[in-house]
């Protein structure tokens, strides 16, 4: 499994990664695809939306089961990787970069320091 | 909870990366890679799919064919050596005890093929209902192992494997023949739609035929394919699975399987009179097989609903990779209108569909 060390981590197997601009990318793991299997749908809220951490933002659904997201840090979603509808696939391919789900603007940086390190996640996973 | 059972195949599932799951009592391989990649190389090309978990029953003897024909409710006295017949089997009030699949090797000695998670209640139904006919039933489900190769590549990689006349060998025909130097019983059956052949062999036998079929298979982009692919490409084709479009209170009748139901054969069977009645009666539900147009995945009990409310509920749901939409089968009331169900909060129209949901080859 890749835990990928620019990301931080919630419990629940989403990755949240700073960007430059201060926005912050989500998706969720390596481990979680793995574990879904064949994802078929991805469903994300509109762009807008403030969420709370830990707030459930959608669903993503595999050929197994369909499992809630949520919200690894608190923020405003500027955009969401709508190419999911039509290939959700990707997030099975490259669940760190053509896979990401959000772009958020957070509410509060600080919130970082309460998600996993990459460390703690790779050990919570093995 | 007991021990999973595992197939002979287990540590080679396990070497080629199967990732394993409970299933009726068998730990058996979910799928190796991804379950839409296997199920879009069966449609494609080729699969080989370890399914030695199903049951094998022999009858034998004099009465044997006669015993069967009382037994199930397709008409057995039709079958020569050779030839192969799919049929339910019912109980008195028309309920399945399970579908299975009789391969004649003589005139007196019969196989049938049934679901592994049905095999000691179908042995001890059919043992119970032996009583007065000259003939012998044998559960010889350990002595068994079963590959599956299905796909539009299935004669292509098997060829160079036998000197058995495969091209000749029609759909539901069978023979013995020596693959790969393994002693098999050779038939041109299959659960996918596609054309293709299942193996039955020694236990002892099945690893080494299975790695030769592997490497002959990679010119052809043959796959592994696991139980998820299985599921999904019995869908696509509208085959039932025992436990959702057939079961104890689902009769052959609503399931869409009049084809298999003789109700006019010479002999009586078991559960002729219930059928009949139903059929005089008027089905109270059946089974609709449906598609979407979205992408969400109808889980099996999910309620179905018109604009009335309630009218039936989910048997099977699956994304088909070939339509790239969900696709299903629902227990129906009889007179329903347009059917939709809720899926986390938003409706989705079911469309009834006839199937296959895809186009098959047609089988000669």
């Amino acid at each position: 499994m890749i835990v990928r060390p620019d990301c931080s981590y919630a419990k629940s197997h989403e990755w949240a990664r700073r960007q430059p601009d201060g926005t912050v990318l989500v998706g969720i793991s390596d481990y979680a695809q793995n574990s879904l299997g064949d994802i078929t749908y991805v469903q994300l809220p509109k762009v807008g939306t403030v969420l709370a951490t830990g707030e459930s933002f959608g669903v993503v659904e595999s050929v197994k089961a369909a499992s809630d997201l949520y919200a690894p840090v608190a923020g405003t979603i500027l955009a969401i990787n709508a190419a999911l509808n039509q290939t959700p696939e990707t997030v099975n391919k490259a669940p760190y970069d053509g896979g990401w789900m959000l772009k958020l603007q957070p509410a509060n940086a600080a919130e970082f320091d309460g998600l996993l390190s990459p460390d703690a996640y790779a050990k919570q996973t093995s | 909870m007991p021990a999973l059972k595992r197939t002979p195949l287990f540590a080679f599932n396990q070497r080629h990366g199967a990732r394993f799951v409970d299933f009726g009592g068998w730990e058996m391989p979910v799928q190796y890679k991804s379950i839409l990649d296997e199920h879009r190389a069966v449609r494609q090309r080729a699969g080989l799919f370890d399914v030695s978990h199903m049951g094998e029953v022999e009858v034998t003897g004099p009465e044997a064919a006669r015993f069967l024909d009382h037994l199930v409710t397709n008409d057995v006295t039709k079958l020569f050596p050779g030839r192969v017949l799919y049929s339910t089997m019912c109980r008195p009030d028309g309920g399945v005890v399970d579908d299975l699949i009789i391969y004649c090797r003589g005139a007196q000695d019969f196989l049938v093929c049934v679901n592994a998670s049905n095999i000691d209640k179908d042995v001890a139904w059919i043992t119970a209902q032996v009583t007065g006919f000259d003939c012998r039933v044998r559960d010889l489900s350990d002595d068994f192992a079963l590959l599956a190769l299905q796909g539009p590549a299935a004669v292509a990689i098997l060829r160079p494997l036998t000197a058995a006349a495969l091209t000749t060998l029609k759909y539901y025909h069978c023979m013995p023949g020596t693959v790969a130097g393994a002693e098999c019983l050779v038939a041109r059956t299959g659960y996918t739609g596609e054309d293709g052949f299942e193996l039955f062999c020694r236990p002892a036998d099945v690893e080494r035929l299975a790695e030769t079929i592997l490497a002959a298979g990679q010119a052809h982009g043959m796959e592994l394919a696991g139980l998820g692919a299985r599921d999904s490409l019995r869908l696509e084709a509208g085959y039932p699975l025992y436990g959702h479009e057939i079961s104890d209170t689902i009769t052959p009748l609503q399931a869409g399987l009049g084809w298999v139901v003789k109700l006019d054969k010479a002999g009586d069977f078991i559960g002729r009179d219930a059928l009949r009645a139903q059929k005089t009666a008027g089905l109270p539900s059946k089974i609709v097989f449906f598609r979407t147009g979205d992408r969400r995945i109808v889980r099996a009990g999910t309620p179905v609903l018109d604009a009335s409310g309630p009218v039936g509920v989910v048997m099977s749901g699956t994304l088909s990779p070939i339509l790239n939409e969900s696709i299903g089968s629902a227990l129906v009331k009889t007179g329903a209108g347009e059917l939709s169900v809720d899926v986390r909060g938003t409706a989705l129209k079911l469309t009834p569909v006839k199937p296959p949901f895809v186009s098959l080859p047609a089988k000669l």
